[in-house]
């Protein structure tokens, strides 16, 4: 993709306004990017709510009380791995490498499972403890900002499940490339979301 | 695969160079992610740090390794064919800031300006 535009087969003396539609790949990559700012708004919001409510403890426990900064770490390295991961698989997609993909997703995938697997024990433990989200403002916007952030995952596993079911009925379309490229950019979203996610809630607790 | 002309954009998420050095993003990547992480983790659980200057040096840590994911794995640039990628990105960051930082000022005003519940109290009498 170093290509200079002449060996792309394009004209550079041609214009802008007569060189055409942008190919689909970057119209869809450039939509999914808008997307993924306005679901990052979304979670502006979810982290402006945190950020007003997290003193607001009504006598119960306070972050520094609840949050296991070793179990956290573990759920950092999890997510940053499979974002790699995912990386390296979409690589692959552009290869056309269907081993590579399989390899590369499956690992994305398990590591993915072992993220959300860790998030959901950490909020079965505090809702044992008592501490859910009805319990103070503070309980009940930390569950709405991770929570939302656990689900996000999930649906993304879920997304990378179909993708990987596509690829292996109809193989390497347009299309299904088009639809990995905007897995990758989401699962890199969501890694860069979980980065204001540890650094605010969970070391910035008091 | 469909060819992209620069004057066209370039899609996010697409690394730029040739083919070998595809993969070294994200290993030059995941390496600075590592470090930052590894050292805000560290730097909120040592004495060593002044703890009242700790929150500004989680956030600096924290917005280091959020550039370095848009730079290293969403490979987003200021480059000549990503001007949409790059504007679009520079507007959600601004709205998000107004929306974070607004609301906490906001709040912050309100909560300075309320009566206080004894106050209030007194006042009913």
């Amino acid at each position: 993709m170093s290509a200079t535009a002449e060996s792309l087969g394009v004209n550079p003396e041609v214009p802008i306004s007569l060189q055409g539609p942008a190919p689909a790949r970057v119209v869809a990559g450039f939509g999914f990017w808008l997307f993924l700012l306005s679901d990052i708004i979304l979670f502006a919001a979810l982290f402006a709510a945190y950020a007003v409510l997290s003193s607001a403890t009504a006598g119960g426990p306070t972050g520094a009380e609840l949050f296991d900064k070793r179990h956290v770490f573990m759920e950092t390295l999890c997510l940053l791995t499979s974002s790699v991961t995912c990386g390296f698989g979409t690589l692959a997609v552009t290869r056309t490498d269907a081993r590579s993909v399989y390899l590369w997703m499956m690992a994305t995938f398990a590591l993915g499972v072992a993220f959300v697997w860790m998030e959901l024990s950490e909020f079965v433990g505090m809702v044992s403890m008592g501490a859910g989200p009805s319990h103070s403002a503070f309980l009940s916007s930390f569950f709405a900002l991770v929570g939302t952030h656990g689900l996000h995952v999930s649906l993304g596993l879920a997304w990378l499940v179909i993708m990987l079911l596509q690829m292996s009925t109809i193989g390497f379309q347009p299309m299904v490339a088009r639809r990995f490229f905007c897995f990758g950019l989401f699962w890199h979203a969501l890694d860069i979301v979980w980065i204001g996610v540890f650094s605010i809630v969970y070391l910035g607790a008091h | 695969m469909q060819t992209e002309s620069p004057a066209q954009g370039h899609s996010p998420g697409v690394a730029t160079g040739s083919d070998p050095h595809h993969g070294r993003s994200y290993v030059i990547g995941l390496a600075f992610a590592i470090v930052l992480t590894a050292a805000s983790f560290w730097a909120s659980s040592t004495p060593l740090v002044y703890a009242r200057s700790l929150p500004i040096l989680i956030a600096v840590l924290a917005v280091a390794q959020m550039g370095v994911h848009v730079a290293f794995f969403l490979h987003v640039s200021s480059a000549p064919d990503q001007a949409n990628n790059f504007l679009a990105l520079a507007f959600g960051v601004f709205i998000t800031a107004l929306v974070v930082f607004g609301t906490m000022l906001i709040m912050a005003n309100l909560n300075h300006n309320m009566v206080s519940m004894d106050q209030l109290m007194q006042m009913q009498r």
